[in-house]
This record gives structure tokens, sequence and C-alpha cells, in this order.
């Protein structure tokens, strides 16, 4: 059992845990992941690492509720415990000095750009960020995203908070007016629509793009072959040869399709979820 | 003077669910004997001086001593008899291929049916769980202490045999329970996930200690738990948990799965009790299994107790080169499984949401031996047919999983990426680690991991005796 040490609501969807995780917390590197089940009938889902404290023994993630289990592990309070916590999975950022790289982060995805941000600072290079959101309300950790870059750019999609617009908005206008060779490397980080355009502005620039992806998952170990997708024209593994691939070489269109793949399901599980809290059956 | 012994020539039947029920439920299949039925197989043997049986036993069993006991209504002393040898006999009397082990090789099987050695394992082993498992021995503390990675059948194994001879074992598991391909792999209707448990139970009850959720090669590397946990030996034993596909196109089709994604939803997450259970499994209404193995027997009769229409067996050599076990392939004609023989897809088709919608195949002749012994399929050209499937589910095997290889300095890898052990000894080109199992030979039986899992120990044991000397 694992627990839950600190909790914070970032809004009603977007809430933050420090996990009581001290073999995970020993070893993890930014870009890893874990994977939890929150109680015997759970499914296994991964999250990104958002942060880790080597000496304290924690790890924090920060998650959206889209899902049944994200929405009773919003449920939870510092003191409960999580059934199972594995990690870290996943092979780690590439971290060096590449000279000046973008960090894009876009809504919950700003949490796992975070460490690697930090890393990526850490090894000498300008660091340029970009987090967005759709509106204020699911803006997080913009102190804590200034403090690990060199600038800091910030947009929602409804111009609620600072500038309306979308990240890749920013990102064109910042490759535009640095010119593209001095931009040596661009992190994009979000939901996959996100990285995908991102992808398709750095793609006409040349610029080399990471993206983390956010695939189907069971074990984490490489066992199931779930989180399967192309890149390249090859067959990789999420969650061993990933999650992070150079975003050019990757076929989103088929990781779309196949995260959906068991929407209807997904759709089921909620609604049942939600009858059963009480609130009035599913509406 | 004896009196002369009147010969049984067939088994006494195994009791099972009728196949009309069992195909809408996920409970075992076979039932077990009961204790005449036990009686009555056991005084099948003929308790000859030669043992022939003995040698068939990758774990040791002896096999005419337990048998006479159960014959002597000593079911208490046959599942210890069965013990010394073997750590998992319920497991064992519901998995092996006992018709390619211990009973090819029975004396009454030369002109009879042979003694149902399994079976009275498994009584034995069952009558056990009943009544709560009997104490073992356990040697004195020999201050030593042993990792085991992975919780399957060989680490399992492995971790019994070190236990009793007085090691602290650590035995750490990846998955949220042990058992690793007893518990993700095999399904409920054959191996049911409390047989599983109660041996890991009795793990426990020898001072075993079992770490979930614990991934070595990431939260701790090899080296890292031996110079910096103390471990003074460990043994590797992490399976074939690596699924191969078929590189052909439209395999990233949604609803295209690998065995080990299929069964690991249904058996590990018990999708099949969807939504009390969380993790969903989406099945059409015609599956097609490609391979012949025993996973894929398991993967067909899955699909069908979650509601397929028809569930196919496709593979590209004939009935009689099918590597699965007799038994199971029969289970699954009884049932209804459909197999399509001398085939095997080229292109699997989707629609225009990414689903599948059929698989293109080739039809296959059968030409010289290649190198397995087995006649080569040759595809036939122009016998390109769809099959008319909504699900596909690729059984064709697994590589040995490299988290643990890849990590681990200065370990000797073969061809396929397995760990090279000497299989006299386990030991492997890195002092004090051992390895046993899938991880070592590819994917194979539940009882040569085991097999594997006790050489190990007993050399574990060698190992750390001569390090005190």
């Amino acid at each position: 059992m694992f627990k839950i040490l600190e909790k914070q609501v970032f809004s009603p969807i977007i809430k933050q845990m420090v996990i009581e995780a001290p073999r995970v917390a020993r070893k993890c590197q930014p870009g890893q992941f874990v994977i939890l089940r929150i109680h015997e009938e759970g499914e296994r889902i991964p999250l990104t690492i958002a942060d880790f404290d080597r000496e304290k023994g924690t790890i924090t993630i920060v998650f959206q509720e889209v899902g049944k289990t994200t929405k009773q592990l919003g449920t939870l309070e510092a003191g409960d415990y999580i059934k199972d916590f594995v990690g870290p999975l996943g092979t780690p950022s590439h971290i060096e000095n590449f000279g000046t790289v973008i960090c894009v982060g876009g809504g919950v995805g700003i949490a796992p750009v975070f460490p690697i941000a930090r890393a990526l600072k850490e090894a000498g290079n300008h660091v340029i960020s970009i987090i967005g959101a759709r509106t204020r309300e699911l803006l997080f950790w913009e102190n804590r995203m200034r403090e690990v870059s060199t600038e800091l750019f910030v947009t929602t999609d409804d111009g609620s908070y600072v500038r309306k617009g979308f990240v890749t908005d920013v990102l064109k206008e910042i490759i535009d007016e640095r010119g593209k060779d001095n931009i040596n490397l661009v992190l994009a980080i979000g939901p996959q629509p996100m990285m995908r355009a991102c992808c398709n502005v750095t793609k006409d620039y040349g610029i080399k793009t990471i993206v983390s992806l956010n695939a189907l998952m069971v074990d984490g170990t490489g066992m199931c072959g779930c989180c399967r997708v192309t890149v390249g024209g090859q067959t990789r593994f999420v969650c061993v040869d990933g999650p992070e691939f150079d975003g050019h070489q990757v076929d989103f269109a088929e990781l779309a399709r196949r995260s959906a793949t068991f929407r209807a399901e997904e759709q089921r599980a909620l609604e049942r979820h939600t009858c059963q809290c009480g609130c009035g059956g599913g509406k | 003077m004896a009196e002369k012994k009147e010969i049984i020539p067939k088994k006494h039947p195994m009791p099972a669910q009728e196949p009309v029920e069992r195909i809408r439920n996920f409970n075992e299949v076979a039932l077990g004997y009961d204790e005449e039925t036990a009686v009555a197989e056991a005084k099948r043997c003929l308790q000859c001086k030669k043992e022939p049986c003995r040698q068939g036993c990758p774990v040791e069993v002896d096999i005419p001593a337990f048998i006479k006991l159960v014959a002597e209504r000593d079911f208490a002393g046959a599942i210890k008899k069965i013990k010394e040898k073997n750590a998992l006999p319920a497991v064992c009397g519901r998995v092996c291929p006992q018709e390619n082990q211990c009973e090819k090789y029975c004396t009454l099987g030369k002109k009879h049916e042979p003694v149902g050695i399994g079976r009275l394992e498994r009584f034995c082993a069952d009558w056990e769980l009943a009544r709560g498992v009997l104490p073992q021995e356990v040697a004195p503390p020999t201050g030593f202490k042993v990792a085991v990675v992975g919780s399957g059948p060989a680490g399992l194994t492995c971790a019994a045999d070190l236990a009793k001879l007085g090691h602290r074992v650590t035995v750490f598991e990846a998955l949220h329970v042990a058992g690793g391909v007893l518990m993700y792999g095999i399904p409920e209707f054959r191996l049911p996930k409390r047989v599983v448990q109660a041996e890991v139970e009795n793990l426990k009850k020898l001072g075993v200690e079992i770490i979930t959720n614990a991934v070595v090669g990431k939260f701790a590397t090899v080296d890292e738990l031996m110079e910096e946990e103390g471990f003074d030996a460990v043994f590797i034993g992490t399976g074939a948990g690596l699924p191969y596909f078929m590189n052909i196109p439209g395999e990233n089709s949604c609803g295209v799965y690998s065995a080990n994604e299929f069964l690991t939803r249904t058996n590990l997450m018990k999708a099949y009790l969807f939504p009390e259970w969380d993790t969903p499994i989406k099945v059409g209404r015609k599956v097609a299994v490609i391979g012949g193995g025993n996973v894929a027997m398991d993967a067909a009769r899955t699909a069908l107790r979650l509601g397929a229409e028809e569930s196919w067996i496709v593979y590209r050599r004939s009935e009689k080169e099918l590597p699965a076990r007799h038994e199971e392939v029969e289970h699954a004609k009884e049932e209804g499984i459909k197999f399509a023989f001398l085939t095997n897809p080229v292109r699997i088709l989707a629609d225009e949401n990414g689903w599948v919608k059929g698989m293109e195949c080739l039809r296959y002749e059968l030409g010289e031996p290649d190198e397995s012994g087995r006649r080569r399929p040759v595809p036939i050209p122009g016998s390109e047919f769809v099959m008319d499937v909504d699900t596909v589910v690729v059984a064709i095997g697994q590589a040995p999983n490299p988290l643990v290889p890849r990590t681990t300095r200065g370990l000797e890898l073969g061809r396929k990426g397995n760990i090279v052990a000497d299989p006299q000894t386990g030991a492997t080109s890195k002092p004090g680690v051992f390895a046993g199992g899938d991880v070592v030979t590819g994917a194979a039986t539940v009882i040569l991991a085991m097999g594997a899992g006790r050489i190990a120990a007993r050399s574990i044991h060698d190992y750390l005796m001569k390090k005190k000397a």
C-alpha cells in the first residue's frame, strides 16, 4: 500500500498528489512514469512522474480526471492509500546541453514537462517554456515552470489568462522571431492533438521534436504489447521504448485510433461510477 | 502369494463441466477426481521396479511412492511425498504436459492408457488445499540472502527450495500479484487463481518474502541488489514476456491483441467481470487466434467465454503438428472452437475507424522437414482469401523479456536476447547470478521452468556453502 501524503486541488478536474514510494523515488529520472492501481478491482493506469524527492522518498503526480479511475483517484485524500504503485517505468529523457530548447506543456502535460525542463536547464540549456491550457482554471505550476525556465510564455485557448491562443501559435512566433537555426530542440507534452500540432509546426522548420506518448497500457514492462505505436514505420512499445519519441516519426492517427479502443467501455464504467456516488445517476 | 491384478485398460475419466455450460463461464473445466476414483486410479499403477515414469519428471517426483500412498488412502503421506520435490503440485497437476512427460514412460502405457499421474498429483494437492496446508520443515538459517527476480513457476520453485535450505529469500515481482504466467497467462478455467495464490501462501509460510510492484532493472538493477542491498546470490526467472508480432500490414489496427494482452486483461485484471472490475476487454463476433500452442488454445477458448460467436484457431501447419497439449485441443474442439489449418494471415484489413474487419490469408501445404523436424509450411501462390473476423489475437510466441538482461552488467546473452545459463547448474556468466525458465530457454512449459528453478536452487546452495567455507 502506498500512502498519499499531500493532496492539492488545482481545479475541479486537475489534482496533485504526493505519494510515499521510496523505491520509485530513489531511482526515477525525468521522463519516466508510474503505473498505479487504486484498489483490488481497479485497472492499472500509467501516469507520468511530475516531480520526485529522493530524500523524502516521494513521487508527485498531477492528473486530470477523465475516466472512472482518475475520478476515483481524485476522491482520495491525504492519509489514504493507493493499492499498487510501480515504477519508475519507461526510458528516461535524454538530457544534454543542446543549446536552446523549447519546452511545450499543454494542459495536464505541464506536469511531466516540469522535471525535464529543470534537468535541461541544469544541463546548461537556454530553456524557453510555453505552457497553455483551455482556460485559466486549468493552468497550474506557472511559478514552478518559471523557476526552471530561462523564459516562460503562457497562453489560454479562451484568452481568460495572459494571452488568447494555442501553444502552437506561441511556438511558431518564437521560432519565427529567433530563427529556426537558433532552436536546437523542441519538447512537447500534452494531449495527443496538441503534440501532433506542435510537430506539424516544427516539421516545416526541420527542428527535432520530442513528444511523450500516452498510450493504452496494462503491465508497462513490454509484456502485453498493448501500447504499441508506429514510429518511423516500425512498431515500438511506448512502455519500454518510450514514452518519448521523435514526434515527426510518430503515426499520430494510429495512436489516436488505438487510444479510442475502449472508449465505449470507458464511458460505461464512468456512467456506472457516477451513478454510484449518489448524485442522481450519471447525469 | 499376491493375487493376480486385474488391469483396467483406460484411465478413470476426469469429471468435467459440460461444454454447453462451461463456454459461458470461467469456472474450472476439469473438476478433479474424488477419493474413490483417485484410489481406484492409483491401484492401476503396477508399482513396477524400473519406475520409468520418474525419468519423465523434470522435478524428479517419486511418482510410484506417492501413488502407492494414494492407493493405501494415505493422502497426507502422498502429498508430503510429492512436495519433497514439487513446490507447486496443484499447478503441475493441472497444467503439466503429462502425456509427454511422466505418463509417456509409464509401463502400463505400453499396452493400455498410462496411469493418470497428473490427475493423481492434482488430487493430492487439492486434498491438502481443502484441509489447510501441512507444515514443512525448514533448515536452520544460513545467514545468506538470495534475491529471486520474477515470481513465475521458475522463481517460485527456486525460492521454495532455497527457503527450505535455510536461506533468506526475497522474491521481486513486477506485477501487483505473485505467480507470473500462472496469474496473467493461464486462464481461470484451466488453473483457478485461488490455487496459485494458495501455493504462493505456502511459500510465505516457508519464510519467503514477496515484494510485488518491483520491476528489477528499473527500481534497482541486479548489480544494485547485490552491491547495495546485500544479496549474496540472485536467481533470474523473468520469463518470456515480450510478445512476437507477425509484422504484417494492419497489425496495429484496433481489435488486434497479443495473446499476452488478451490473456492479461482477462486473467490478471479480470476483464470478464467488467464493469464490476475496471479493466475492459473488447471481443467481437468472430475472433481469429493465430498460432497453435497452448497459449493459442487458451486465447481461443477465452474469446468464446467472453461472448464471441465464433472463435478460430488459425495455424499454418496441419493438425498433426499442433504444439498444444492434446487434452487442450480436445477441450477446445468440444467447446466448438473452429480450426483453420494450413492457413496464415498476410494482412489485416481495417474499416474506416481503424477496426479489424477481416484478415487476408494464404493457404499452405507442407514441404520438407525444417530444423525443428516438422514439415515446413509452404504458401500456395494465388490462394489468398479473406476470413471474416473482427478480432485477431496473435499467439505466435514470446521472446525473453529484455528488462533484466539489458540492465545487468556482464551477463552473456544469446541470439534471441535470452540469458545464457549452464543447463546443468543455471549458472550465468556473472558470478553469483543464476537464471532459469523461459528467460533462458525461450517460451516453454511450466514444469520445465520449475525444473530449471530447482536446478538453480541446488547450485545456488552449493555456491553459498562454498562461499562460507
